[in-house]
């Protein structure tokens, strides 16, 4: 597996205050790869040095091969292979979604063919329609086609599902998987947990201006080996236990309810649980 | 497929820019037509002659002329580029491998449209309702144009350069507005220049509206006229130097100030 994005001590400071202060980070062809933190932790920091949009201060970063600060003909020929879809846009509202990816499609050397792209993001019933008059889903479906028009090798996905419907964040994250499938890497930025536990390979958590961790979302901040949660009813109560051994005590509680425990469940903590106690238990 | 140049793509940006803005329907007709109304306006009330067989419409025209190049081109982009600033369009379009070149080609292509528009309307309106005399030489004419050409350029690239000056999309039109109407009192738009205070025709002296205004009214005044100017004649080379040196001061403020995101 070729490395896309690797990063070595990356540093980035505004002012007196440090936003990004020694990131590493490799990221692998054909990975999906979750950047999650609070807000301010430096995550946008960190992706947009990656996108090229910022300068870093020191460290080592390489997208694609290229330094994303590279300016000129080489940035140029880069962008062509990167593919960003950033955080909430207002633009192209006087243009049909037609126009709008077909003419983005013009900016790049080997595009995907608008039609297809448009319904590659469930837009085809509005492709006549101008941007203003989208949802706010149809809109950042509007802002993926763009970000995918020119074919991009890497994707850059901030936020993308914020506003969908759960039918819709589903079928989005089966076209991100599919272009996955064929061989494109994907970094995300979300602040939906259900949405990194559904899509990514790996996750990395960010906060203070650091990698706290890089796992899978399986195993992060020890989900695997967490305890587990079994709760179930009880002389009209619900009672839960927190154990090391579910297994154990569900055989236990099978024997004395002699067969079917009534409202049985068995949790380990969710990616959201590890997350929120890995950045201190502060949601944003 | 090789990828088009910047030239290419920044002609098909411009069919984008006018179709985005013929899409406003409201801005088109306010634009297009504002300029108009003040036309109708000052040539009602102000129906005497300022010379010998010189009309005040006459006077008017030329400075509604020049007032075109600065609105088609300053005024417009100068607002426009901010609300693009805030919607995201400039950061998006940066971070996909379309030449910069190619923006500003789009935003030209815009402005040389709309400036024709306006120009044209201004023309026919002043012929048909105020008995505007059209220039009768062809050098006059090729003064015309050359004054449309070389003043809508410098008016672009200001316009593209002041789009750093406004804090916000939504604040921009306060900003610059008032800039473009008090150069117009100053510049001898709505008032015959010579007849304005010594040190506000001074002031105007500086900013580029000003000879905009008297190289129109050298193409569109009898030239017995130029004698009441300020200098006693049109100073055509004078006119062109100054418009030229702005237009250079706005390329280098442009190139060092621009900015693809909101700070």
């Amino acid at each position: 597996m070729s490395t896309v994005i690797s990063v070595a001590n990356l540093k980035k400071s505004y002012g007196a205050t440090q936003a990004v202060s020694g990131v590493d980070l490799q990221i692998s062809q054909g990975e999906i790869f979750a950047l999650l933190g609070p807000n301010g932790a430096g995550k946008t920091t960190t992706v947009e040095i990656l996108e090229g949009f910022r300068d870093r201060d020191s460290g080592e970063v390489k997208v694609l091969g290229f330094d994303p600060a590279t300016k000129g003909a080489a940035g140029q020929a880069w962008r062509d292979r990167i593919g960003i879809v950033l955080q909430s846009t207002e633009d192209t509202g006087d243009l049909t979604v037609y126009e709008s990816v077909s003419h983005f499609a013009k900016y790049y050397k080997s595009p995907k063919d608008p039609r297809e792209v448009i319904d590659l993001v469930g837009l085809s019933e509005k492709v006549d329609a101008l941007g203003r008059t989208l949802s706010g889903g149809q809109r950042r479906r509007l802002d993926v086609a763009l970000g995918i028009i020119g074919s991009p090798e890497l994707i850059f996905l901030d936020e993308p599902t914020t506003g969908f419907d759960p039918e819709a964040r589903r079928a989005f994250w089966a076209l991100i998987r599919n272009l996955r499938d064929e061989g494109a890497t994907v970094l995300l930025t979300t602040h939906y947990l259900d949405e990194a536990e559904a899509l990514a390979d790996r996750v990395a958590v960010i906060n203070h201006g650091k990698i706290i961790e890089v796992s899978t979302p399986e195993l992060l901040g020890g989900r695997a080996t967490s305890l587990a949660t079994v709760s179930w009813r009880e002389d009209g109560l619900t009672k839960s236990e927190k154990s090391e051994n579910p297994t154990a005590l569900v055989s236990q509680l099978a024997v004395r309810f002699n067969g079917d425990i009534p409202e049985l469940s068995v949790k380990r903590a969710s990616l959201e649980d590890i997350y929120l106690e890995m950045i201190g238990g502060v949601n944003e | 497929m090789n990828k088009p140049t910047a030239l290419s793509i920044g002609i098909q940006r411009g069919g984008l820019e006018i179709r985005q803005f013929m899409r406003q329907r409201e801005s088109v007709v306010f634009t297009m037509l504002f300029p108009l109304i003040l036309l109708a306006i000052f040539g009602s009330v102000f129906s005497n002659q300022i010379a010998e067989g010189v009309t005040f419409s006459q006077y008017f025209v030329a400075g509604m002329i020049a007032s075109g190049l600065v609105n088609t081109g300053f005024q417009q982009l100068a607002i426009m580029i901010p609300m693009e600033r805030d919607f995201g369009t400039l950061k998006r379009l940066r971070g996909t491998p379309m030449p910069a070149s190619s923006y500003f080609i789009g935003k030209s292509i815009l402005v040389t449209l709309s400036m024709l528009v306006q120009v044209l309307l201004l023309l026919v309106a002043g012929v048909a309702f105020f008995g505007i005399n059209l220039p009768t030489t062809a050098d006059k004419w090729l003064i015309l144009l050359a004054l449309l050409v070389i003043g809508s350029a410098c008016s672009t690239i200001l316009g593209i350069a002041f789009s750093n000056v406004p804090k916000s999309g939504r604040g921009a039109s306060a900003v610059v507005s008032p800039v473009v109407i008090v150069l117009q009192f100053f510049s001898g738009v709505f008032f015959i220049f010579t007849d304005l205070p010594q040190w506000m025709q001074q002031v105007a002296a500086i900013f580029p509206l000003k000879w905009m205004t008297q190289g129109a009214r050298s193409v569109f005044l009898p030239d017995s006229f130029a004698a009441q100017e300020v200098a006693g004649s049109w100073e055509t080379g004078r006119t062109f130097a100054i418009i030229g040196a702005w237009l250079v001061v706005g390329l280098i403020w442009a190139i060092r100030s621009f900015k693809w995101e909101r700070q």
